[in-house]
């Protein structure tokens, strides 16, 4: 690639790329995960990377993700910089505890001696036909833990920046993957300069009410925003990006301008990102808010089997219903 | 199929190269040369180690500590352990190593603001060559695993010693670390002391099979070793390092011990166990073992024990002291190093309850 020229890559391979840039620029760098070497992953999303980098620092573990954290955590101490793979979101929930445990208080019980440059690669979300265990939103659960940082790139172009500055983080990220938007393409210029990793944007511009979402679920606000333009509707769609922190000055000084809020995420929404937003924002732009803020997302249900997940999984018509009751109150 | 071997006691040899009379033996397999200063040495550890423990628990009960894991019977496999440790080592400890701590250089006043609830950590980890206790069981074994893979991959002639015990080798955590040390010949020594007690739940709820036999499955070399002899300890430590160190992998050493102690001073053994188990322990106690050897072996007079017994009472009196003198935090420290960089939630409820507390100062008159 030649200085400045714009290249198309998908999500997928935008994010292969910024783990080749982080190991060439971090000797200490290391990936661990399962299926990640000869394979690539089972998205492919480390191919050819343990070819040119070795198996010491590209490294199919065992099949134990407790382990594959635990590890990690060790590596760190040593003063390497673990980027582990969990190869589905289900099976993070095996990993919780060296994750809530351990990995997330380790600083804080060093007093600071011990950072946790710790990168955690999730895969994450519905979409794909797959079977149980393989399309969950299980992001909440990590925002509400404090030590940990929670970020989710929702395109190719911010998925490439964002997986090096998380690597590059002092602190343990969790890097939330929309595996429904791998193969979503962009232009990737790599000699542009990234918005901070912690920061929310604006990514549509509009005037009648704003919708607030993240990973997969921005791509289906900006169609629906597109579908309600026709209709004279003037969505603005905010693309949080970083979970914990949550950019909540940008999403207020959105809603001041608009005064409407839709959160949308697949995630439940019972104490989802959706619902600290909420809240936040009704705290923080009571007078602003023509109607309260709406929350749009999975349900308090189990995530159903794959051929009722269009109906679980938030779509362009259940974001305008939700803009129709926001605009109507 | 029959069921495999019942652990019965004593039916399993195990490594002792001093007898619960003083008695040095030799073994083969773990030579053991030390000098007369090294012996003496071992003996003050353990005195002093106890006597950390001792004063612990009385602080415990004065309402100085909230809580205290005790130590005692447990001193020989800990300071064996702790006394084969070399600088650029790694240990990864529970709660209760506090005689691997004495031998790390960790200051026992730290480890009672642990218990105090001044600190949920207190030491550097890389300054001492020991990391910070772990409280949730069998969490530190994959930690250790991977501090070791580090020490591989940066091609240092060191090893990690991990310490858990005979209710943690339940732990799913704890075998993956087995498999993980195995498959990647990780320098890393699983050092097991098998107390016979967890809390209330004794050994034969935890596993049918000898523990340190539980290594062969996982494709490395396991020992038992008498868990209330020092110099085994030591000896068994020395060599599982060293092999780890040169790159012949992981070991499972088996200290087997008892825990004299309560799990913890808010645990009441009498619930669950025998005295006349414990009264048998008392007979191989780690201390008594090795002043009955320095005795016959005229390695110590009346003064050294004179002295010693000073030092554990200036040492007991310093800890006293230093415990009530220790500082509570401040408030608005739990704010702190959550995180390595700032992060504006974080910022934003410290100022919000830092305000919170000015407004009670305005109050005072």
């Amino acid at each position: 690639m030649s200085e400045g020229q714009d290249t198309s890559v998908t999500l997928g391979k935008a994010i292969n790329l910024g783990l080749r840039r982080s190991l060439e620029a971090d000797p200490k760098t290391v990936l661990m995960g399962e299926d990640i070497g000869a394979l690539g992953g089972v998205f492919r999303v480390t191919d050819g990377l343990q070819k040119d980098f070795g198996e010491h620092r590209v490294i199919d573990t065992p099949l134990a993700e407790s382990s594959i954290i635990g590890t990690a955590i060790g590596m760190a101490m040593r003063g390497y910089r673990p980027v582990v793979e969990i190869q589905f979101d289900g099976f993070v929930y095996v990993a919780f505890d060296q994750i809530v445990s351990q990995l997330a208080k380790m600083h804080a019980r060093s007093g600071g001696s011990v950072p946790m440059p710790v990168t955690i690669r999730i895969p994450y979300g519905g979409g794909i036909g797959a079977v149980e265990h393989h399309s969950e939103s299980p992001e909440a659960y990590f925002a509400h833990t404090a030590g940990l940082r929670v970020v989710t790139p929702s395109n190719p172009v911010d998925a490439y920046w964002m997986i090096q500055q998380a690597i590059a983080s002092a602190d343990p990220v969790v890097f939330f993957e929309p595996k429904r938007r791998y193969w979503d393409k962009a232009n990737l210029d790599e000699t542009a300069t990234p918005d901070s990793l912690w920061s929310a944007r604006v990514v549509r511009s509009g005037t009648d009410a704003t919708l607030a979402a993240y990973g997969p679920m921005v791509r289906t606000c900006l169609e629906a925003a597109a579908a309600a333009e026709a209709d004279g509707v003037n969505l603005e769609v905010v693309d949080l990006r970083s979970l914990s922190p949550l950019d909540t000055p940008t999403v207020a000084e959105s809603v001041r301008r608009t005064h409407r809020l839709i959160v949308v995420h697949e995630a439940p929404v019972f104490l989802g990102v959706g619902a600290e937003l909420s809240a936040t924002i009704s705290e923080q732009c009571f007078y602003a808010l023509e109607s309260p803020v709406l929350r749009v997302g999975g349900f308090h249900a189990p995530y159903p089997p794959s051929r009722l997940e269009k109906h679980y999984l938030p779509d362009l018509d259940r974001v305008l219903d939700a803009v129709d009751r926001s605009l109507a109150f | 199929m029959e069921n495999p071997t019942p652990m019965l006691e004593g039916e399993t040899p195990f490594v002792q190269l001093l007898t619960p009379e003083g008695e040095r033996r030799e073994d083969p397999d773990y030579p053991l040369e030390l000098s007369d200063d090294e012996y003496r040495a071992l003996y003050r550890d353990l005195v002093l180690v106890r006597r950390v423990d001792t004063e612990a628990t009385a602080l415990q009960r004065q309402g100085e500590l909230g809580l205290w894991a005790q130590l005692v019977g447990q001193e020989a496999a800990q300071v064996g352990a702790g006394r084969a440790l070399i600088d650029g080592d790694m240990a990864f400890p529970t709660y209760r190593e506090h005689g691997v701590a004495w031998c790390r250089d960790v200051d026992p006043l730290t480890l009672l603001g642990l218990f105090r609830g001044t600190t949920n950590g207190g030491w550097s980890p890389q300054d001492h060559g020991f990391a910070l206790y772990t409280i949730v069981i069998g969490d530190q074994c994959p930690q250790g695993v991977g501090y070791a893979m580090g020490i591989q991959h940066d091609g240092a002639e060191n090893a990690v010693m991990v310490f858990f015990g005979d209710g943690a080798s339940s732990q799913g955590d704890v075998n993956e670390a087995f498999i993980w040390a195995s498959v990647f010949n990780a320098p890393v020594v699983f050092f097991c002391q098998n107390n016979q007690w967890a809390i209330s739940e004794p050994l034969e709820r935890q596993t049918r099979i000898p523990l340190y036999q539980r290594a062969w499955g996982f494709g490395f070399p396991g020992v038992r070793v008498d868990g209330n002899d020092v110099l085994a300890s030591l000896a068994v430590s020395r060599a599982t390092l060293q092999r780890a160190r040169e790159g012949a992998g992981p070991s499972l050493v088996e200290a087997f011990t008892y825990r004299m102690g309560a799990h913890t001073t808010s645990d009441d053994p009498s619930r669950y166990r025998l005295d006349t188990d414990v009264e048998a322990w008392k007979l191989r106690d780690p201390l008594e073992r090795v002043r009955s050897f320095l005795h016959k072996q005229q390695l110590v007079d009346q003064q050294f024990f004179d002295e010693l017994g000073g030092e554990a009472e200036a040492l007991a009196v310093r800890l006293r002291d230093g415990v009530r003198a220790l500082p509570d935090p401040g408030v608005l420290d739990m704010f702190e190093h959550g995180y390595a960089e700032p992060h504006p939630l974080v910022d934003a409820e410290r100022k919000q309850f830092a305000g919170y507390l000015a407004g009670f100062a305005e109050d005072v008159p």
